[in-house]
């Protein structure tokens, strides 16, 4: 038995029981969207720090309004570093994404994986492997990175791709010796892909350097803010003029002080040196 | 008294192969279909690649899931030149072969549900929900707009059917919850609840199919003897009367409802032989009165 024979046995009362059923539609509806919209607002977030997705992904929020979860990009990937997502695991389910420090995106000349996405989330106006922004690699613990310890490590910056753009080596002076020079990796956003070979080959236990989404740790000055030696180069010259010669404050030289507005312990106003 | 088992009688009156001859078809189209997409994670045979979300057929023709589709353009816009092609592939494909041929030939979901509706008859688990067949619309419209007012795909976070084939396929196994759920909920709370009631995928594909020229047609109905073995087995049970008690009003034997599934499971257990299948382009002269 199913329902168009339980249908035909009810006869009058159709119109009432459509009715009801018309509403149940409606009311399903309506508490689908309600709770699909709430999934949505709850997983909107930026992509978890541990996971970076493939080169030419469009920002997150869009990036989950385009892809098809169709896992084509995983298996363009000659060296399958992709996997698609579990549900609950933080990662919106289905979606691609790899975790550098198991391996890292070996940057492809030719980009198969932004190729094969059929819907456009990652993507297709990425043609230079070099512009892709999967993430930032960050210096991220201080403590543990061997260049901070004094030993020249190097092994981040020699193995990133984009070697002396992305990752330079800033001398210092090793206050605790004395008398040798710290060679700190330093990362440039304006070059770095977030391809993550740096933390696949950092030699400790844990990473002390990791690709993180730009969100999470791109700064951002205010849009007020002028660094004042790039402007005196834009400008070709300094845009005051020529340092003033100031006077030099020193407590008990009395020279460039009126003495009346400034007072040293033990004096009285007024009272010189 | 116990009703037979539909089936029974076509069984004793056609044999065996004749009364599961489209049901063993369909079973060896779902393995089929699996077995495809499997072959290039299982064999490194890439005969077609991705899921049934969006897949690509020898490097070539692409597929795009018309829910999918529909979501992408609501939260996007315009999507990617490829997703486009598979949509109008799928939609030239279903459209002849029948939209809902793809929930009980090809989907992963049907053979669980299925599995339900059998234990259903087996053990005479009777009662359960039987909300409108249309709230199946409702859930559809629901996904689209929650899409558009989202931007996201928030469908794709709990659709059992991409669940599954992902999980299939890419060996993601977490979506498999849902799955145990659609089976206890089409066994215990509603017969025939998920694939003929809510499932938005399945709404699509019978939105693409309403007019096709494959179907499944009551060709010699006045052969019928009222044993109501197609009502039992039949997942969209209302749309086999039209057809097979339309002469009486003037309409023709096709099954012309766009829910059918085009299953074939009618024409299994029909002791009588009253349906087959029907292949005719749409002509144009038989609509002149």
């Amino acid at each position: 038995m199913d329902d168009s024979s339980a249908g035909r046995s009810q006869g009058t009362a159709m119109t009432r029981r459509g009715l009801l059923q018309k509403g149940g539609g409606a009311a399903v509806g309506l508490g689908l969207v309600g709770f699909l919209t709430w999934v949505g607002v709850r997983s909107a977030d930026a992509i978890p720090v541990w996971a970076v997705r493939p080169p030419g992904a469009l920002p997150e929020p869009d990036f989950l309004g385009t892809c098809l979860r169709c896992g084509l990009c995983v298996r363009a990937c000659p060296y399958d570093i992709l996997t698609l997502a579990e549900t609950g695991s933080g990662v919106a389910p289905g979606t691609p994404y790899f975790m550098p420090r198991k391996a890292p995106c070996e940057m492809c000349p030719e980009i198969p994986c932004v190729k094969a996405c059929p819907s456009g989330a990652l993507d297709h106006g990425l043609t230079d492997i070099a512009k892709a922004r999967m993430g930032l690699a960050v210096l991220a613990d201080q403590e543990t990175c061997l260049a901070f310890l004094g030993l020249r490590c190097e092994v981040c910056f020699q193995v990133c791709p984009v070697m002396n753009k992305a990752i330079t080596l800033e001398m210092r002076p090793n206050l605790r010796s004395g008398k040798h020079v710290h060679f700190l990796p330093t990362v440039h956003s304006e070059h770095c892909t977030g391809c993550g070979k740096c933390e696949k080959g950092c030699v400790l236990e844990e990473a002390a350097i990791r690709v993180f989404p730009h969100a999470t740790v791109k700064g951002s000055l205010g849009k007020h803010y002028r660094v004042g030696w790039e402007e005196k180069k834009k400008a070709g010259h300094a845009l005051i003029p020529e340092p003033l010669s100031m006077p030099v404050r020193r407590p008990g030289d009395g020279s460039a002080l009126h003495p009346e507005s400034f007072t040293l312990p033990g004096h009285l106003p007024g009272e010189g040196p | 008294m116990k009703k037979p088992m539909a089936g029974e009688e076509a069984i004793e009156k056609k044999g065996w192969w004749s009364a599961h001859r489209w049901l063993v078809w369909r079973r060896l189209s779902q393995v089929g279909v699996l077995g495809l997409f499997l072959l290039g994670p299982a064999l490194d045979v890439w005969l077609i690649q991705g899921n049934l979300s969006a897949s690509l057929f020898l490097d070539t023709l692409p597929m795009t899931d018309p829910l999918l589709f529909l979501q992408l353009l609501a939260t996007s816009g315009m999507p990617a030149t490829q997703a486009v092609l598979g949509f109008v592939v799928v939609l030239v494909l279903y459209g002849l072969l029948g939209g809902r041929l793809f929930c009980s030939w090809v989907c992963p979901v049907n053979p669980i549900t299925d599995l339900a509706g059998w234990m259903r008859r087996r053990f005479g688990i009777s009662g359960g929900w039987r909300g409108d067949r249309r709230i199946r619309y409702a859930v559809f419209l629901a996904v689209v707009v929650s899409a558009g007012l989202s931007g996201l795909m928030v469908w794709e976070w709990i659709n059992p059917m991409s669940l599954l084939h992902r999980g299939l396929i890419f060996g993601v196994w977490s979506g498999w919850l849902a799955v145990v759920g659609i089976f206890l909920f089409d066994l215990i709370l509603s017969p025939h609840g998920w694939c003929g009631r809510l499932c938005p995928t399945g709404a699509v594909y019978a939105l693409l199919g309403r007019r096709t020229p494959l179907a499944v047609s009551a060709v010699r109905r006045d052969a019928c003897t009222d044993c109501r073995a197609c009502h039992q087995v039949c997942p969209e049970a209302a749309v086999i009367d039209p057809a097979l008690k339309g002469a009486v009003k003037g309409v023709g034997p096709r099954i012309t409802g766009m829910e059918c599934t085009r299953c074939g499971r009618c024409i299994d257990v029909c002791p009588d032989e009253v349906f087959e299948f029907d292949f005719h382009l749409p002509n144009i002269s038989r609509v002149v009165p």
